[in-house]
């Protein structure tokens, strides 16, 4: 035991030898979080529209001011010929075009209706999706206003309710998501060179020679990241709570356990990479450029996982931040206990078990 | 400029020497382009819906049915009350609750007038919020099609007055498939990967390994150097691209519209704005970990802040300015305009202008920081 602690202040030691790797492995992500806090929106805001008008009537003046006034759009121009629509759309300044016919208005009083017509520029279609959504909308709501007898008789009204989030505030649906991809990629970066550096530089052979075992080598090495990663856990609790105004429902208590246990996992699939391979670049290239995209897409805050196809979902299930990003929205955001979330809690278990029997198992204590 | 020549065969032969990073970094971007976008998608199916009905009435037995044949719903369970409603969201088994509050029926035919209470999951993210603006839809449809709207104003001789029909289309990509928006986002990203970290690695480290003095301790000059370590990687970053190129097509059906050659000169800027961007973080490094580090930290702002995932224009304004600072949003956005719309040159000459532009600037930084002595 007393060596043990002898190897743990060995590491720390190398970790606080080197003050500028140790602010930028802990202090960029946190910043990262902050950022992405503010800055990442599932809603869509600010849509460049061109309005066609050929009618320039009454009517089609006020359904434009109607527009204009609702913070979605930005009315960019007013004239614009046929042609001049696909020029519009290549040169990217548009996202969309409203049409209003000649004769708009004459034909809504004479005719007893018109047409408005909506082209979307539609490669991305979410965005398209949601401008036809909120013209609509907005056009409704005038006709009703204005032409009260064109519309419904008997009207079923609704009322949705945003759970958990009142305030609408955007952070909630990104905080969590971001959490668990930072950590688990900072964390699984972090052990993931350690045991390699060591083999690279030459000094392995010097710590397997000593009379310690060689599993507490591995210990010795997750501890003083594993007490760091907890603090940067806090110091991003903190930010979120105090900077971001997410409030945090459930018992704090449990959110620490969770967060210990998902940074033990992941501090765990770092010493396996680090231990099956031979050399930083190839470890740092494994942690990093090859897990960035697959997490941040199977952790599940940016694309629903019931979505994927059953291949993909399936897959999902072996990366843990996707059970750590459950995990939080239930405990954080719901105040749930850990009667909702034990069943996420085991899987992360028993991953960690597994990641750190196979780095043990792979751990070679013989030099080549 | 012969120095620059051996400087080249000594990276190809360290580059080829290594097989398990040439590999990595030849086969990690090629998996990932053809198994990730099929997991971009944002046509949300299969929203788990509760209902309370406190109705019972013959409206709202329609409804629910309605509900239930439209494809977009799996009604998990009928609920007496909306507590009970509320533990299916909360053990995550629900995104949605309805609820129908008694008399319903009776009062939409007599007061012409009823709410439906839809309570959302809204930390559930776009699953959430977009399956309750179908929920309202799908309930406004309900709406119209009502027996008793059927029945028009009482006086039949004058006509309905005031409709306004809404047409809407979508251009370039009609059936609003996701695949053209993110399948070439996804190829940039990855092409950012190999260049950002691979260089960044690279040359530190030569720093760590020592190596680098013996390079310096030679009359090689300081661009020779750095060229040495861009004209590899820009070419391997040319050959990814390629194939990048040939995989979308392969596996997705997705051909550019516009001019294939254009295509490969935004992409050649690009990759040296990227050396340069690599190059210039490992001359602030001293090791591999600060190097990977400091390239995740930009990275992933690139991924995030890029408009791949979430569009740009939504952002607030702040964070639309450190977009405009990333070159990664300036490609995408010409990749898709390019790729997807057709548009040429003149098209996208200010968005290529400040690719030009990082590319100078970053290189510039990159050799001006770059010392021979320690």
């Amino acid at each position: 035991m007393k060596e043990l602690l002898v190897f743990i202040k060995k590491e720390f030691k190398h970790v606080f030898r080197d003050p500028r790797t140790l602010l930028i492995m802990f202090g960029l992500p946190v910043a990262q979080i902050v950022l992405f806090g503010f800055a990442l929106t599932s809603e869509v805001k600010n849509i460049d529209i061109l309005i066609a008008d050929n009618s320039k009537d009454m009517i089609s003046t006020q359904i434009t001011d109607k527009i204009k006034a609702s913070r979605y759009f930005i009315i960019q121009e007013k004239n614009i010929g046929g042609t001049d629509i696909d020029r519009a759309f290549k040169r990217g300044g548009v996202q969309s075009v409203l049409i209003f016919p000649a004769n708009f208005s004459n034909d809504l009083s004479h005719e007893g209706k018109a047409q408005v017509q909506i082209i979307a520029d539609g490669t991305d279609p979410n965005t398209a999706k949601t401008i036809v959504n909120y013209l609509t909308a907005i056009i409704g709501a005038y006709q009703q206003e204005k032409f009260p007898t064109a519309s419904l008789r008997y009207q079923i009204l609704t009322e949705p309710r945003m759970l958990y989030n009142e305030e609408d505030n955007g952070s909630m649906n990104f905080i969590p998501g971001v959490m668990a991809l930072i950590l688990m990629l900072v964390c699984t970066a972090l052990t993931s060179v350690s045991i390699v550096k060591e083999k690279e530089l030459g000094t392995m052979e010097i710590l397997l020679v000593s009379p310690f075992k060689p599993v507490m080598v591995l210990v010795s090495k997750a501890v003083p990241y594993f007490i760091l990663s907890l603090i940067n856990f806090t110091l991003i609790l903190l930010l979120s709570v105090f900077l971001l105004h997410i409030d945090i429902k459930g018992s704090i208590l449990l959110l620490y356990m969770e967060s210990a246990l998902f940074i033990l996992t992941c501090l765990s699939l770092g010493l396996m990479i680090s231990n099956a391979t031979n050399a930083q670049q190839t470890a740092l290239l494994i942690s990093m450029m090859g897990m960035m995209l697959p997490t941040i897409i199977f952790t599940g805050f940016i694309f629903p996982l019931e979505n994927m196809p059953w291949v993909l979902r399936t897959i999902s299930n072996i990366v843990p931040s996707k059970w750590y990003f459950l995990i939080i929205k239930s405990v954080m955001l719901k105040g749930l206990g850990l009667q909702y979330v034990w069943k996420e809690t085991l899987i992360l278990m028993v991953m960690t078990a597994v990641l750190l029997t196979i780095a043990i198992k792979k751990f070679k204590i013989r030099l080549q | 400029m012969r120095n620059l020549g051996f400087l080249l065969q000594k990276e190809f032969r360290q580059i080829f020497r290594d097989k398990t990073i040439l590999a990595m970094i030849l086969a990690l971007p090629i998996i990932q382009l053809m198994i990730l976008p099929w997991a971009m998608n944002l046509n949300i199916k299969n929203i788990n819906l509760s209902i309370v009905d406190n109705d019972h009435s013959s409206y709202s037995q329609q409804l629910i049915t309605k509900i239930g044949s439209s494809g977009y719903f799996r009604i998990i369970s009928a609920d007496r009350s909306y507590k009970e409603a509320l533990e299916h969201i909360e053990n995550g088994s629900s995104d949605l609750i309805m609820e129908l509050p008694s008399g319903f029926e009776r009062n939409l035919v007599r007061e012409g007038k009823q709410t439906i209470g839809i309570s959302v999951d809204a930390i559930n993210g776009s699953k959430a919020s977009i399956g309750g603006a179908y929920l309202a839809s799908v309930i406004s449809d309900f709406n119209a099609n009502l027996a008793i709207n059927e029945i028009k104003v009482p006086d039949y001789n004058t006509k309905p007055t005031g409709f306004m029909e809404i047409t809407f289309s979508n251009w370039y990509n009609p059936l609003a498939e996701y695949k053209y928006f993110f399948v070439p986002g996804v190829l940039v990203l990855l092409l950012t990967m190999i260049g950002g970290f691979m260089t960044a690695l690279n040359i530190v480290r030569e720093k760590e390994v020592g190596t680098i003095e013996q390079i310096n301790v030679t009359p090689i000059k300081k661009w020779e150097f750095i060229l040495g370590k861009l004209i590899p990687f820009w070419i391997i970053g040319m050959i990814v691209f390629t194939i990048g190129l040939l995989v979308i097509w392969a596996v997705y059906g997705i051909t550019s519209l516009g001019s294939l050659p254009l295509l490969y000169v935004v992409a050649g800027t690009y990759m040296i704005a990227l050396l340069g961007f690599g190059l210039l973080v490992s001359t602030f490094c001293e090791s591999q970990v600060q190097a990977m580090f400091v390239a995740f930290f930009f990275i992933l702002i690139f991924i995030l802040m890029s408009g791949l995932f979430t569009a740009v224009q939504s952002m607030p304004a702040w964070a639309r300015i450190i977009s405009g600072f990333t070159p990664v949003s300036h490609f995408i956005k010409i990749m898709r305009m390019i790729m997807l719309k057709g548009s040429g040159f003149s098209d996208i000459l200010t968005e290529l202008g400040y690719i030009l532009t990082f590319a100078l600037v970053l290189n510039a930084l990159a050799i001006w920081n770059y010392r021979k002595t320690s």
